[in-house]
Order: C-alpha cells, then sequence, then structure tokens
C-alpha cells in the first residue's frame, strides 16, 4: 500500500446505508448493470496505478443517459459519493474507487454517434477508445490528434477529464484543444450541453474548466471533438547525442530557428537500451540521449524543415543522425518510445511514473537532480521525455516485493515533483493529480487558490459527492503534509547556472 | 510609460471594495469599452501596472502585466521572429494584454491557429475577496488544479482582476501572400476545406460581398506552392497586410462607426454564412459572420441558433436586447455560483457579461 493515507477523514464523512439505494437502483438498471457483491467489484479497484486498491460500496454500468441521471439523482438525494471510470488507465488513481460510493463505469458508452466528414467533426460517446475515433476517422482522411500512449485502451470521456496530452501537443494541442463540446451530467441529474459546434459559445469557458477537471465537476456522456486532415507526408529523425544537455539545447535551437515539429521526443541512455531490448527500433545504444523528431506537411514544406533541422542538430553536437527510409520505419523510430513503459516494465519488476513538467532550459540541471534524489533513495530511473513541451516522464525502477522499495519509490517521486515546482513547473503536465500527487498540491498552490479550487468544485457539486478526497488537498491534509508552498521561479540558490 | 507593478496597490483597492460592497469597472487601455453590457462602479484603471516580466524566444512563453500594451508585446515578439498566433483585435492604440486575455476575442487566423484561451499557460488574478492567486504557470503542459487561467479568458473581469498572463506564443512564418477571387460567399467552407486538405498553410479567408479574400502563411515553398496553384488574383503585399489589420482591427470600411448595430454571428463549419442580413462580412471560412443593420433581435438569434450558432450584439446598443444571448437553466446556475465562488459580495464588473449581475 502507499506511503500516504488514501482518504483522510474529511473525505470519509458519507457513512450511508446504500441499501435504500441499491433496491432503487435495481428498478432502473438492467440486472448485470449492478454489482454488489464483493468479487464482482473487486475487478474495479485500482485503475492504471495498480499499487492503490480500493473497493467501492457499488458498481453501477449504465447503458443510457437516462439512467445515469437517475443514478446521480438518487446518489445526490441520498448522500452517496460517485467516482466516474472510463477505461481506467488514468496512471495518477483519478479513478480509484471511494469506499463508501458508487463506482460509475462508462464503459457501455462506446458507440461513435456521428463522423462528420463535411464538418470534420465527431460526436462519441465517453467510453470511446482514443484510438477507435482515429480509426474511425481514417477512411476520410482525417484523425484525432491528441495521442497519449496509452491511446489504444483509454476512452475521450477520461481523456477531457485529465486533459490528456501525447506526443503530438506542441503542435497540436492538447485534449482542451481538440474538444469543442461535452454533453454533462450534474451530481443533480440535470443534462447541459458546454460548448457548440462553433469556435466559441456565449457564456463562461466552462469548456475549458471541465478540461483536467477529473471527474470533480460532472458526468461527462457525450464528446464533440475536431478532426484533422491527415499531414500530407510525414518524415521522421533520429539524433544522437553524448549527453542530455545538448540535446536540450538542441531543442531550444530548432525552436529558436522557427521549428516547430509535430513530434518531439527525448529519451535517455537507460531509456534507449530498454526500449531497443524491447522492441528493436534501431535505436543508437551508445547515445546518452536521442531525439525523436517528426516535421509533417506539405513535400515541399516538409523538405525545407528537414534540411533546416539536420543543420541545427548537427550545429548543437549530433553525433548521429539517422532518417526514417520509409513508412515501416518510421512506425518503428516510433514504436520505441511508445513502448518506452513497456520495456521498462521488462527490466524492473515494478515502476513508478511521474509527470512533471519543467521549462526546457531546466532539463539538465533536473535531470542531474533526480539522479542524485533516487540514488539517495538507492534507486534507479530512466527518463522519457516531451522534449518540445517540457513534460518529463521519469520512471523510478523498484520491485514492490522488497520491504521499504515502494515507500522509498514514493518518497523519490514526491521529491521530483517538488524539484519540478522549485524550477517554475508543475507537479502534473498531463497524468493529472488524482490521489498520487494530492499531497504534492501543497507545495504548487497557496491556501487561497487552493480555497478558490474548493470554490469552484461547490458551485458544481454542493454536497462534494463527485471524486471526493481527489485532484484538490483540502487545507488539513496540506497542514498535515506539511510542506510551505514553493514560489514559483525562485529557486533557493537562483545565482547557479542550471545549464 | 515606465515598467511598473501595481499589484500590491490593486489587490488593496480590490479588498476595500470588496469590504465596502463597492463595485468596480475594471479598465485598461478602454478600447473595448463598447463591448459587453456597461458595467455601473468606480473605475479600476489597470493601465499603469505594466511591463514584460519575462520572454524567452527557445522557451514560447511570455509573462507580462495586465497593464501592457498590446502593441508593445507584439513589437517584443517581432523582434524575436515571434507572434502572438491568435492575432487579437486591437480596435484601438491602446489595448492592453489583460483586455485581450479579458475580452478573448481573436481576428482572423483563429480557425487555424488558435483561439486566446488555447494560448493562455497561466496568470495572476485578485478575486473579488482582493486575494491575490496565481493558476496555471509558464509551461505548454499543466493539469494540477481545475483550469482557473483558460476561464477567465472572455470572462470579461467578471471573475476577477487579471493581474499578470503567461502566453504561449509561436513563430512568425518565413512566408506570406493573399489571394483574391470571385466566389460564391456560400461556398467558403468548401474552399477553405479543399485547401486545407491539400496541405495549404491556410492562415484566413474572409468574403467581403465582392471578393473571396484567402491568406497563406507558412514556408515559403508552401506558400509560393499554394499561390501558383489557385486561380486568383495574388495581392500585392502591401495591400494585403493593410487588408488584413482592417478586417483584424474593424478598420475596414464595413465596420465604419456609426449608429448601425454590429451583430457577430457563430457558426459551425459548413453552415450557410448568408441569409442572416443584408449587410455581411464573412470571416474564418464562414464560422463568424459579422452583420450590420437593424435585424429583428429575437429573430435573429433564433435563426442563429437553428444553425447551431449564436448572435451577439457586437457593438451598439438596443434597448431591452442583451448582449450575449441568455444560457440555459443548468448554466445559468453554474455561472451564477461560480460568480459567487470568485466574487461573493459582486462588485467585480457586475452586470459586463449578463444583465442580471448576479449570473456573472
Amino acid at each position: 500500500m502507499p506511503a500516504h493515507a488514501l482518504f483522510r477523514d474529511e473525505d470519509l464523512r458519507f457513512d450511508v446505508d446504500v441499501d435504500p439505494l441499491v433496491q432503487s437502483l435495481r428498478q432502473v438498471l438492467p440486472a448485470e448493470g449492478l454489482i454488489v457483491h464483493e468479487q464482482g467489484r473487486r475487478a474495479y479497484e485500482c485503475d492504471g496505478l495498480a499499487p492503490y486498491k480500493q473497493l467501492p460500496r457499488l458498481v453501477v454500468i449504465p447503458e443510457t443517459i437516462e439512467q445515469v441521471q437517475v443514478v446521480l439523482q438518487q446518489c445526490h438525494e441520498a448522500g452517496v459519493p460517485v467516482v466516474t471510470r472510463g477505461a481506467g488507465t488514468s496512471l495518477s488513481g483519478g479513478s480509484l474507487p471511494h469506499p463508501q460510493g458508487v463506482l460509475l463505469a462508462m464503459g457501455k458508452f462506446n458507440r461513435i454517434s456521428e463522423i462528420d466528414t463535411q464538418r470534420r467533426i465527431a460526436r462519441v460517446e465517453p467510453g470511446v477508445r482514443n484510438l477507435a475515433i482515429t480509426e474511425a476517422a481514417a477512411p476520410y482522411g482525417l484523425y484525432y490528434a491528441p495521442d497519449p500512449s496509452s491511446q489504444i485502451a483509454c476512452s475521450i470521456g477520461g481523456n477531457v477529464g485529465e486533459n490528456a496530452g501525447g506526443v503530438h501537443c506542441l503542435k497540436y494541442g492538447l485534449t482542451v484543444h481538440n474538444v469543442l463540446a461535452v454533453k454533462v451530467i450534474t451530481m443533480e441529474g440535470e443534462i447541459t450541453t458546454i460548448g457548440s459546434d462553433c469556435l466559441d459559445t456565449p457564456g463562461l469557458d466552462l469548456l475549458a474548466l471541465m478540461h483536467g477537471s477529473e471527474g470533480m465537476l460532472g458526468v461527462i456522456v457525450e464528446v464533440t471533438v475536431k478532426l484533422l486532415p491527415n499531414p500530407l507526408t510525414k518524415q521522421v529523425l533520429m539524433a544522437s547525442f553524448a549527453d542530455v544537455g545538448s540535446g536540450g539545447h538542441a531543442v531550444a535551437g530548432l525552436i529558436g530557428r522557427g521549428i516547430v515539429p509535430g513530434g518531439l521526443e527525448m529519451m535517455d541512455g537507460a531509456a534507449i537500451q530498454a526500449a531497443e531490448d524491447f522492441v528493436q527500433a534501431g535505436y543508437d545504444t551508445d547515445a546518452a540521449a536521442i531525439l525523436i523528431c517528426e516535421l509533417d506537411g506539405s513535400e515541399a514544406e516538409v523538405a525545407d524543415q528537414m534540411k533546416a533541422v539536420d543543420e541545427c542538430l548537427r550545429e548543437h553536437g549530433a553525433t548521429r543522425i539517422q532518417v526514417a527510409a520509409d513508412d515501416q520505419e518510421k512506425a518503428r523510430f516510433w514504436a520505441g518510445r511508445k513502448a518506452a513503459f513497456p520495456a521498462v516494465g521488462r527490466i524492473s519488476p515494478d515502476y513508478y511514473c511521474m509527470d512533471g513538467t519543467i521549462p526546457r532550459k531546466q532539463l539538465a540541471y533536473v535531470l542531474q537532480r533526480i539522479s542524485e534524489i533516487s540514488a539517495a533513495e538507492s534507486l534507479e530511473t530512466v527518463n522519457v521525455f516531451h522534449a518540445g513541451d517540457g513534460n518529463l516522464h521519469p520512471l523510478i525502477l523498484f520491485d514492490g516485493n522488497q520491504p521499504g522499495q515502494l515507500e522509498a519509490a514514493e518518497r523519490a517521486g514526491s521529491a521530483i515533483l517538488q524539484l519540478c515546482v522549485e524550477v517554475g513547473g508543475t507537479v502534473t503536465g498531463e497524468h493529472g493529480v488524482g490521489v498520487e500527487k494530492i499531497n504534492e498540491m501543497c507545495v504548487q498552490f497557496a491556501s487561497a487558490e487552493i480555497e478558490q479550487f474548493h470554490g469552484i468544485k461547490a458551485a458544481f457539486d454542493e454536497k462534494g459527492l463527485l471524486n471526493p478526497g481527489k485532484a484538490i488537498p483540502t487545507l488539513n491534509r496540506c497542514a498535515e503534509f506539511g510542506h510551505l508552498h514553493v514560489h514559483n521561479g525562485e529557486l533557493p540558490h537562483p545565482e547557479l547556472d542550471r545549464f | 510609460m515606465a515598467d511598473t507593478d501595481q499589484t500590491e496597490a490593486l489587490r488593496a483597492r480590490v479588498a476595500a471594495a470588496a469590504e465596502q460592497g463597492e463595485p468596480l469597472s475594471i479598465v485598461g487601455g478602454g478600447s473595448k469599452r463598447f463591448y459587453g453590457a456597461p458595467v455601473q462602479g468606480s473605475a479600476l484603471d489597470v493601465s499603469g501596472h505594466r511591463g514584460i516580466i519575462s520572454y524567452e524566444p527557445t522557451e514560447l512563453v511570455l509573462t507580462a502585466r495586465a497593464g501592457t500594451p498590446i502593441t508593445e508585446i507584439e513589437d517584443a515578439l517581432a523582434a524575436q521572429g515571434q507572434r502572438l498566433v491568435f492575432e487579437p483585435p486591437r480596435f484601438s492604440a491602446g489595448a492592453t494584454l489583460g483586455g485581450v486575455v479579458a475580452a478573448g476575442l481573436a481576428g482572423p487566423r483563429r480557425p487555424y491557429g488558435g483561439a486566446v484561451r488555447d494560448m493562455v499557460l497561466g496568470l495572476r488574478l485578485i478575486n473579488g475577496r482582493g486575494e491575490l492567486m496565481r493558476f496555471g504557470g509558464e509551461v505548454m503542459k499543466n493539469v494540477a488544479g481545475y483550469d482557473v487561467a483558460r476561464l477567465n479568458a472572455g470572462a470579461l473581469g467578471t471573475l476577477g482582476v487579471i493581474t499578470e498572463v503567461s502566453l504561449k506564443v509561436l513563430p512568425a512564418p518565413a512566408a506570406r501572400a493573399t489571394v483574391a477571387m470571385e466566389a460564391d460567399p456560400t461556398q467558403c467552407h468548401e474552399w477553405s476545406e479543399g485547401w486545407l486538405r491539400n496541405g495549404r498553410p491556410l492562415s484566413g479567408l474572409v468574403h467581403d460581398g465582392e471578393r473571396l479574400y484567402a491568406r497563406f502563411e507558412g514556408t515559403a515553398s508552401a506558400v509560393d506552392d499554394a499561390v501558383a496553384a489557385i486561380a486568383g488574383e495574388a495581392l500585392e503585399s502591401a495591400s494585403a497586410d493593410a487588408l488584413w489589420q482592417s478586417i483584424r482591427d474593424h478598420g475596414h470600411a464595413f465596420f465604419a462607426p456609426g449608429d448601425t448595430p454590429l451583430w457577430r454571428i457563430a457558426l459551425p463549419p459548413g453552415s450557410d454564412p448568408t441569409g442572416l442580413g443584408d449587410q455581411w462580412l464573412i470571416d474564418w471560412s464562414g464560422q463568424q459572420v459579422w452583420l450590420r443593420g437593424h435585424p429583428a433581435p429575437a429573430t435573429l438569434r433564433e435563426r442563429a441558433a437553428a444553425r447551431g450558432g449564436s448572435a451577439t450584439l457586437f457593438r451598439g446598443r438596443i434597448e431591452g436586447v442583451d448582449v450575449f444571448p441568455a444560457l440555459d437553466p443548468v448554466q445559468s446556475r453554474l455561472h451564477r455560483n461560480l460568480k459567487k465562488a470568485f466574487d461573493p459580495r459582486g462588485i467585480l464588473n457586475p452586470g459586463r457579461l449578463y444583465p442580471d449581475a448576479e449570473i456573472c
């Protein structure tokens, strides 16, 4: 079990007899849509953050919007918490069940309602997998841009809830930049459509607020996404560097030249080795870091940019540059990066994936500190990095069967997140806070900000029934965690040159 | 004017007003005073709180105080070969960063490059209790806490006084060109789609009632190819720049000052942008239509809604007509609750978004 308590006393204030709720839900749900027995609930006890486990009180699997409305109405009336779950791939415990509540599994909402090829819009149910949208759009030469590494499994409702990213964010944006509207059920069971098919909608930007809200504000039952035309051509190249600092400088160099690649990823030596052993992507295992750079656009555009990129990377000390010869090789270059997590899973019994974002210029300093932090806990880390947008995924290797190693990994993880805040970054770039990083939120935000977040939560969900104990810490939790809020960018020793 | 940090003075002023329940009307450069409903309140002048705090071209991030003139920011970016991709309308010389973000308005490049909110990475804000808070940050990806920064883009100062903003900025393209051609105004979307799907770097498409104007921005090769492939008249660069600036800042003759109301219609892609009024100018490949004249407001709003869009009374006041269309009951309640959460005494720009100041 994790080193810190998953739920605090104030998160466990919903001690309600659920028998009457079960009786009335039976009236509205199909027989298999209500799971009460322990064995059935067990299947839902964790999400992608597997060390964190919690049995829900009930599992509800609705099939229609009306059923979702009734479930929420009744839970609202009875004062029973609700945790919404899509594909269950959250890496931050966002859909970890609440011990006193309903786990609302949206898996049956898996239909693509409409692909409007003229308007380049797809209307989908929240349980539709991210990759399934692109697959459905592909025959029309279209695709859905955000592509988190879990895209084969993760669902679009969860993508909105976490504001999921991926490897093409710098150029094509996050989920929030690619969603036009969401249909939401409030905790009271009312339905409303936030956003529209237009580029803007009157009123406050509630659509932005729904993104990354981690199931705390409402239940999404439909998502309208923007589709993009496939780029006419793509080219992928891979550059090797003798140290990660040079790789970081090369990224700054590219952007300084006005090039915004479709994808720009960095892996350190340990990640290169693990990925190469796993998928034989043709990576340069002698390199201390590699950069994978994807350029897209028209033939002429890509040709121009390839030339500029090649020059720039050589200027910044690239020791080797490999250009993908054909589509298969392009796919292979990416396969290593996309398989980085499972590749690491082969070399270590367990790993703990972090998700800080930092100003890119701090990369060399942060990587140095990360290796010191893990060394202090006698652990190793492997680093993959969305280099274009500064989102760093250190994977801390540990063995959960060795006493104390999980706790050591968590301590190292917490220290890494605090380091990200110290250098002017954030504790989470795309995985969400969930239950995992809730303590570190106390480092990133001051009391007034945390109180403001609670005010927003109450504006949508007065009784605090949606996903209690996640994403936003109570001030009591922060007091106990005992860390002072670090002002962003105000380093303890600003005079030090860190790159 | 010198760079000055007036954060504390602004915060103290809001805190004092909160104590008295004194309504405040937030003013930057006053360039968008016409937009939104009029506010009765003491002026809170943010224009002295100015200056670029940090700008690192290779990080693609600029942070500046809210009172900084937007032209100063654009000049600083241009000197490094970068720009604000959303091309904010300036309307007049005084337009400030805070006003640009609070209004959330974007220029002709919006459908192809992104909106103001898309580029807001973080901001500092004084809420209606006089508390200074920071949301988001200076990094591209950040999902810690609710996205209060983007929520404030377009909120017209009803949730807080923006004191500082961090924006994602992007490299300016190497080349640009504009082509004019005769085209059926109902075909804007088809032209736009045809070009985009052929990889043309489209960055503006307007129809002024006589001709369709398309702007392309990108690498020299991509722009040259686009111009060569289109049967139209390539505009000379100075007049092309003047055209786009006149659309962006409303200097175009269509927008000439006068008593005639100006409506802004947002439409889904591919809707018929015509048939809503007699005097029109189509922007955003048909997704934004400007109307001059005196259409019956209720009918216009119904027609826009029937096409999946909405109509805003952008400039000019009409007795008994709200600037923005009404919200559904659920969202009215959410707006009301959010307003209370940020500004419990309702002192910040009360009524600027909706006449019932409690809604926002």
